[in-house]
């Protein structure tokens, strides 16, 4: 599971059966055609203490999450982790209120934050068991793959 | 007349959405609510219909934390239906992958959610500024338990590979043991984690509780046994309902259990450890003496140590059952349904849960019911805020806060599983 040093991590955060909640998975899958150089994919059900550990190890990580804060579905947001903590009220779909945004400010309260830290979150619409995903999150999943890709090759 | 209501609208550090209310009238504690108000998920009506080979998959989705009591529970009641039993190596792996639930699901709550309460910190986040090698040390010792659900299980949440009558799957002998070195680390980090949380102050607090749990001639319990109370009851789970009813009440989304008789009951590591202390592993009951817990905890503040009791436990029983590990012919028995029904009982980190089926001759099922242990407690944490927040009534508003959502923690609830989150008001008035 070990990460070669200096490597940089896009980390998907999802559940593939919830509807809307595997945007994050997708624009991994997305990615992993023709993956960016020098970047490591993953993907990862969004358990706190996995993501810790992936951040620790990571020089670097861009994570995607789906999230519901009220805007319009497919919606995406730029998040630069290292300069402000997440809202945890639009990432609070964890087990036992442990998720995305503990796992963050967890990292941080460590030193374990790598730099640059950036989460890409789309808002989702549909977390229903078994749904598919919707076409707004669909849409969204194929600009923050192109995006992502960009930012990381032009980081090169 | 001197009124108050401590009033929390979203209680945090718990599964699940709820609130709690708590009344206060001339210094006496007239009401405690624990109000949940998640909308049901009908899990048992998703049920219906279904084949029983499906329910393992099904009830696993019930929790996220605790999927392994879900799905095994379904997994033995529907086998009683079929009258089949399943031993040896299955049944070992079974008890293993139990072993991997409970380190998972104790080691999250003592850490991250409860050890905060004792020492001053709003949460994990603060605690880890002051305490990095502390919250690093539950961090691995959970991920040790999520490397058993990912083996057995498939993936480390809802986990996949478990049928009625075993596995699809069962793993070689040299994948078990590839667990052993982390295993032992985690074994003494187990021992650390007690001895860490038995320096915490505890509230003088007890309460003449009747324990229920599971009891098994020769095992402390996870998926078999006698259903056994503190107060001498001794059932098979065939019975259970004979002597435990679910009602409604209007404050909640879940239902509360309590005993046909009348009266609250408490499953849980503390109901567990006081009816099978005698049953813990030598190193487990060693460590428990050392931390001072007698054979008995009445004192429900002390459930983290009894947690981290049920750790090493864990961890030690997962070690023996991996080093007598032999690799069977079949990952599972053959059956043929049958019109019958089928129940039982298995252990949940956080107490107890029944499961109930009706199967039809074709294996269909015709009706399901699902007990969860947080259902079971919510009398019980109820009457814990109403008789232990009058001796903090002195205390400001906030701290008095603090004080009743320790104490609802102390169940480790899990309230999206009980509906089938938390929030305080306490009224002063």
């Amino acid at each position: 599971m070990g990460v070669a040093a200096g490597q940089c991590m896009v980390i998907g955060i999802g559940n593939p059966e919830r509807g809307d909640d595997r945007a994050g998975r997708a624009v991994v899958e997305r990615l992993r055609a023709s993956p960016p150089a020098g970047v490591e994919l993953r993907g990862i059900a969004g358990e706190a203490a996995d993501l810790v550990e992936l951040l620790e190890e990571a020089h670097g990580a861009y994570l995607i999450d789906a999230c519901l804060s009220g805007a319009k579905p497919g919606t995406v947001r730029r998040l630069d982790l290292v300069a402000k903590p997440l809202d945890r009220r639009d990432f609070a779909a964890s087990t036992h209120g442990f998720g995305l945004a503990e796992a963050v400010e967890l990292a941080r309260a460590l030193g374990q934050l790598p730099a640059p830290c950036v989460l890409y979150a789309i808002e989702g619409a549909d977390f229903a068991a078994g749904a598919p995903m919707s076409a707004a999150v669909a849409a969204a999943v194929g600009e923050v793959a192109e995006r992502l890709r960009a930012e990381i090759e032009g980081r090169g | 007349m001197a009124v108050k209501t401590i009033k929390v609208d979203y209680l945090a550090r718990v599964e699940g959405e709820g609130a709690f209310t708590v009344e206060v009238r001339n210094g006496q504690v007239r009401r405690a609510e624990l109000r949940i108000f998640e909308p049901p998920r009908f899990f048992e009506a998703f049920l219906r219909g279904r084949a029983y080979s499906e329910a393992p998959d099904i009830t696993a989705r019930i929790c996220g934390i605790c999927p392994v009591a879900y799905q095994m529970s379904a997994v033995h009641a529907m086998e009683a239906a079929f009258g089949v039993t399943v031993d040896g190596p299955l049944r070992a792996l079974r008890r293993l992958l139990y072993c991997g639930e409970w380190i998972e699901s104790h080691v999250l709550h003592i850490y991250m959610l409860h050890a905060p309460d004792f020492l001053g910190y709003q949460g994990a986040v603060d605690m880890a500024r002051d305490h990095g090698d502390v919250v690093r040390r539950g961090l691995r010792l959970k991920k040790a338990g999520n490397q058993i659900m990912e083996l057995l299980g498939g993936r480390e949440i809802h986990p996949i590979n478990v049928r009625v009558r075993g596995f699809y799957r069962t793993p070689r002998k040299r994948e078990l043991l590839a667990l052993t070195d982390e295993l032992n680390w985690a074994r003494d980090a187990a021992l650390e984690t007690l001895r860490w949380v038995s320096g915490f102050d505890f509230p003088d607090r007890a309460r003449d509780y009747e324990f229920v749990a599971l009891r098994h001639a020769d095992e402390y319990p996870f998926n078999e046994g006698r259903i056994v109370s503190s107060r001498g009851l001794d059932i098979p789970a065939a019975e259970y309902e004979r002597h435990f009813e679910e009602i409604h009440v209007a404050h909640s989304t879940a239902l509360h259990s309590r005993k046909v008789a009348g009266g609250s009951y408490l499953v849980g590591p503390l109901a567990r450890y006081n009816l099978n202390f005698d049953l813990l592993s030598p190193l487990a009951r060693q460590a428990a003496q050392e931390a001072g817990l007698g054979s008995k905890v009445t004192n429900p503040y002390r459930s983290i140590q009894v947690r981290a009791v049920e750790v090493i436990q864990a961890c030690d029983e997962a070690l023996r059952l991996i080093g007598e590990y032999e690799e069977p012919e079949r990952p599972f028995v053959p059956v043929e349904p049958r019109a019958a029904l089928g129940c039982a009982a298995t252990e949940a980190p956080r107490g107890m849960i029944y499961h109930r089926y009706r199967i039809e001759a074709d294996g269909t099922i015709a009706e399901a019911k699902i007990v969860p242990p947080t259902s079971q407690n919510q009398p019980s944490i109820e009457q814990d805020l109403k008789e232990y927040v009058g001796g903090w009534l002195d205390l400001p508003d906030a701290e008095l806060r603090h004080r009743c959502e320790q104490t609802i923690r102390n169940y480790d609830p899990c309230i999206s599983c009980s509906v089938h989150f938390l929030r305080l008001d306490i009224d002063r008035g």
